[in-house]
């Protein structure tokens, strides 16, 4: 068995008025992808936006327990946290480009690092857009402002602008939450093809898509993490009678 | 009553507030360019003046509004922006903000003679600037920041926080969402509030009376320490001080004045809604 990505241990995080996670524990496997499911207010995005601190924006909260990337404590004093962030990427619910181009999007990252030749970047966006399944699609369209893309394109370009900093994990929360079948259906085929190089954090928008995309699925109920399995059984043969409940629809 | 009278009598009341508000404004024009047109000619706008102020030009008050205007740009552009970005990108919120936002709004409700007595008290005094145009701008600097800081802090967080937590999330720090994305999202509020400020400042008295105003020098200013004339000091003065001054001579250095504060106006309007253009959200 090969080493896991991530180690999440014992955490337990609060934000000022409530508490997210309690004592959660679990391991990621690289190039896999893990879902993380479950009803509101679980602490699935808390869990996600802990993994490369982007909890740290929010004023007075509170974490226990830690957190490795390869053996390493992301939350160990020194750590260079854009340097963490351009390591372990997001993706966000709602697709937001940045104001620019197309081409300005993709390449955001790389040239926040300071990346600035020319041919280098241009590489770069040909293929974060190619490994999104985007670039057919905006080839000819590159200097026109992100924005007027579909709400597809846009969560794909999303995925491509993490993608052009070539992180090691990619983190999605409910990358499909606003989008048409159609769109869903090809991101989801694009996290198919990442996972051989990238390992992959999912919160899906719904158990359907949980038990489709997923290696591992973790459900989370109210800051616990109740079952974590290999996907195919946590949805065909649940241990917890709760998640059980859940997956069959009873409630959630 | 029926619905559709109250709709109506609400229409016509509304609209007469409106005049209320635009009748005014257009009666003061009107009048200054009437009685004031005759003044204008080429001299009036590039002579220094002569006889006592009731001949030749008031070049040098021109001159002495123009610097004092970019003195106090100067001094309260990076300061009230820079302000507004600590208050809305860094502070956390603690007693001491909270304290500064408090002072912020108490600042912008001081009538504007208790700046120009602050003003001598700690530039002309203390510092020992003098009575002079570093003095005067600094004054006048003082007196916009309230409008500068709060305009430009509101413009701030107008942008939507997601686009922070975007750039963090690619890997950049703090200050890189700000000066990428952040700022020029904000700029066309920011230059609005920087608009509003420094033409209030162009045509303040009291703020400069006690600290950089003369009521008549024979040369133009040399230094930041030289005094100046400046417009609303001089057409106070020759509207209250001097007997005998021609109407005409009051009402073309009101005008001249108007157009000028008009003119600012203008071409800062012009340059907001070239950035508001090139943002692309």
């Amino acid at each position: 068995m090969v080493k896991p990505k991530i180690r999440v241990e014992d955490v337990s995080f609060s934000y000022a008025d409530k508490a997210a996670l309690r004592n959660v524990s679990l391991a990621v496997e690289a190039n896999a992808i893990t879902a993380l499911f479950g009803p509101a207010g679980g602490g699935k995005t808390t869990l996600l936006r802990l993994i490369n601190r982007l909890n740290d924006l929010v004023e007075q909260t509170r974490m226990s327990g830690r957190i490795l990337l390869e053996d390493e404590d992301i939350y160990a004093p020194g750590t260079g946290v854009p340097g963490l962030r351009r390591r372990v990427g997001m993706v966000f619910a709602l697709p937001l480009p940045l104001p620019g181009s197309v081409r300005e999007n993709v390449v955001c990252g790389p040239s926040l690092a300071g990346v600035r030749d020319r041919a280098r970047l241009e590489e770069i966006m040909l293929r974060s857009l190619t490994q999104a399944a985007l670039w057919n699609e905006v080839k000819d369209r590159l200097d026109a402002p992100a924005k007027a893309l579909s709400g597809g394109q846009q969560q794909r370009l999303c995925i491509a602008r993490s993608l052009a900093l070539e992180p090691e994990v990619l983190l999605l929360d409910e990358p499909t939450s606003g989008l048409d079948p159609i769109s869903t259906g090809k991101v989801e085929d694009s996290l198919f093809e990442l996972k051989r190089e990238y390992t992959i954090v999912i919160v899906p928008h719904s158990v359907q898509q949980a038990a489709r995309v997923s290696d591992y699925a973790a459900f989370l109920l109210m800051g616990d993490l109740i079952e974590y399995q290999p996907g195919t059984s946590i949805f065909t043969n649940p241990r917890d009678r709760r998640t059980e409940d859940y997956v069959t629809g009873r409630f959630g | 009553m029926n619905r559709y009278l109250v709709e109506k009598i609400g229409f016509v009341l509304l609209f007469l507030t409106a005049l209320a508000v635009v009748v005014p404004i257009l009666f003061v024009i009107f009048i200054i360019i009437v009685k004031g047109s005759s003044a204008i000619s080429w001299e009036f706008l590039t002579a220094m003046p002569s006889h006592g102020m009731k001949a030749g030009g008031i070049y040098p008050a021109i001159f002495g509004t123009l610097i004092l205007t970019l003195g106090t740009a100067l001094a309260a552009i990076p300061v009230g922006v820079g302000g507004a970005i600590y208050l809305a990108e860094y502070a956390r919120d603690s007693w001491l903000t909270r304290a500064i936002r408090l002072a912020i709004v108490n600042l912008a409700g001081i009538p504007s003679v208790v700046y120009g007595l602050f003003g001598l008290g700690l530039f002309v005094l203390f510092l020992q600037f003098g009575t002079s145009i570093l003095a005067g701008s600094l004054t006048l600097a003082i007196m916009t920041l309230p409008v500068i800081i709060s305009t430009a802090e509101e413009a701030l967080r107008a942008v939507p926080t997601e686009f922070r937590t975007i750039i963090a999330s690619l890997g950049g720090t703090r200050w890189q969402g700000i000066s990428r994305v952040v700022l020029p999202q904000a700029l066309p509020g920011i230059i609005t509030g920087i608009i509003l400020g420094l033409l209030r400042a162009a045509g303040e008295t009291a703020p400069i009376l006690f600290t950089v105003a003369v009521f008549f020098l024979p040369h133009l200013p040399e230094s930041p320490l030289d005094p100046t004339m400046a417009l609303p000091y001089h057409l106070y003065v020759i509207s209250t001080q001097v007997p005998g001054m021609p109407a005409n001579i009051q009402y073309g250095t009101a005008l001249v004045l108007l157009a000028l504060v008009l003119s600012m106006n203008l071409v800062a309007t012009i340059i907001r809604s070239y950035f508001r253009r090139r943002r692309q959200w």
